[in-house]
């Protein structure tokens, strides 16, 4: 495969983690906050290699696992309503709310509920079931909202009338200034998000660096790619120095991808949301702006978000602030398995504990 | 989850100014099939051209000379020389 294979070649990784091994100084902490780096650093086997003065830890990269307990209560009940058919991206399927049920549940007592691959499915959906109205759960980061608002164009521009977007969307820039902004938490650099900054550019964390001198390399997925950034990130903090790089070239740009910015920001506008773990934060989210208020799923089925309690013992928001570890979690490896899962960490895919659990650490 | 490996264009459909044509590419990776939405990728594919895809979106049409560049840096880096190049390469 073209553009893959000249990245996985094996005589390219090992002597760029020997090169690591000579890069690092002096110990550092260094936050990865995208699910795919996470799965990619522990099914590579990268985690086990690193030199023991790097200590990675998994930030809140992973959409469903900052999804708010709250968000998840408010989806499960308009999975009840009669005439809504909720249209998902799979990991969310059997992410528990506070009773402990989720749509899984819900589907098997009868409730419409469709994994769908693109956003765009959910149209087919509409055409599908005419008396229902479909509401898809927009639940993702930079990446994904794009294809979400074009969704909601296509919607628009061929009067489609049974369609709505649920909209939990987050941005990532600001969870990551309140992290730093926590005294507790000492980080020396980022692994910034590999397609999230395909979309908002590499400039999207010269912020960190001016107001926190955080040392800023965005990565790609391969094991290479992610030990190249590893590299670069060691020698910023080597030299004493901060700044933004780019060691996935191929993918990303300083200034981000402006058509999916636009088409962003014709559909959205910024609004304060709520985090698992980090609380609200402001003008981390996305609401659907009120000129397209008839493709939101909060107006059309009048949905008030009630306070809802986390499940009791999960360390999920911990987790995702990177200060604990899930094998501090009582219920993690215990009541919280892969095939039982009680928090998000552990029911996505790309979550810290699922990875952790799965590769056995 | 982000998927990671850039799938070559085969067929386009609709045009580039026009949201309303359909603008759809047919990609193909390992002889797999299957089509995406060009409504929001950043620089108007040809065939031939590799597109990375998100949930059914293309969100980038690869550049060949930057993935040779990307490739070339880290084979530098591999084999430890630090080129002016590649610090003149920070962004």
């Amino acid at each position: 495969m073209k553009y893959v294979d000249e990245f996985r070649d094996s005589t390219l990784a090992e002597p760029l983690l020997e090169e690591l091994h000579r890069a690092v100084s002096r110990p550092f902490r260094v936050m990865e906050v995208c699910g795919t780096h996470t799965m990619s650093i522990f099914r590579s086997g990268l985690r086990t290699l690193l030199p023991k003065g790097i200590e990675l830890i998994s930030g809140p990269g992973c959409p469903v696992c900052v999804t708010s307990a709250s968000h998840i209560d408010t989806i499960l009940a308009m999975a009840e309503r009669k005439n809504v058919r909720i249209a998902l991206f799979g990991d969310l399927f059997r992410v528990p709310g506070s009773t402990g049920l989720s749509l899984a549940h819900a589907s098997s007592q009868g409730a419409g509920v469709d994994i769908v691959y693109s956003p765009m499915d959910s149209l087919k959906l509409a055409s599908k079931y005419p008396e229902d109205l479909i509401v898809f759960l927009g639940v993702g980061f930079e990446t994904t909202t794009p294809g979400i608002a074009a969704t909601i164009m296509a919607a628009k521009n061929s009067n489609v009338d049974n369609f709505a977007v649920f909209s939990t969307h987050k941005v990532m820039p600001p969870p990551l200034l309140a992290l730093l902004d926590d005294p507790e938490l000492q980080i020396h650099g980022l692994l910034c998000p590999g397609h999230v900054s395909t979309i908002i550019g590499a400039c999207a964390y010269q912020p960190l660096v001016d107001q926190y001198g955080l040392a800023c390399v965005v990565g790609g997925f391969e094991p290479a790619d992610i030990l190249q950034a590893l590299i670069m990130l060691a020698r910023q903090i080597d030299r004493g120095e901060a700044c933004v790089e780019n060691a996935y070239i191929r993918a990303v740009q300083w200034q981000g991808n402006s058509r999916a910015q636009q088409m962003v920001n014709e559909i959205f506008k910024p609004v304060d949301m709520e985090w698992r773990g980090l609380g609200v934060i402001p003008e981390s989210g996305l609401a659907i702006r009120e000129e397209y208020e008839f493709f939101d799923a909060e107006k059309r089925l009048n949905i008030t978000l009630r306070p809802a309690k986390e499940p009791k013992g999960c360390r999920c928001g911990e987790i995702l602030k990177g200060k604990e570890l899930p094998s501090q979690c009582p219920l993690f490896g215990k009541r919280c398995t892969l095939g039982n899962p009680i928090g998000p960490c552990m029911v996505s895919s790309e979550g810290t504990c699922a990875a952790f659990y799965k590769y056995a650490e | 989850m982000c998927l990671a490996v850039p799938m070559k264009v085969i067929e386009i459909h609709g045009s580039p100014d026009d949201f309303l044509s359909g603008q759809i590419a047919v990609v193909d990776v390992d002889g797999i099939r299957k089509e995406t939405r060009l409504d929001i990728v950043d620089r108007w594919p040809d065939i031939g051209d590799y597109l990375i895809i998100h949930a059914g979106f293309a969100i980038h049409t690869l550049d060949p000379k930057e993935a040779e560049t990307n490739i070339r840096l880290m084979r530098e880096m591999a084999e430890k020389v630090e080129t002016i190049e590649s610090s003149s390469n920070r962004l």
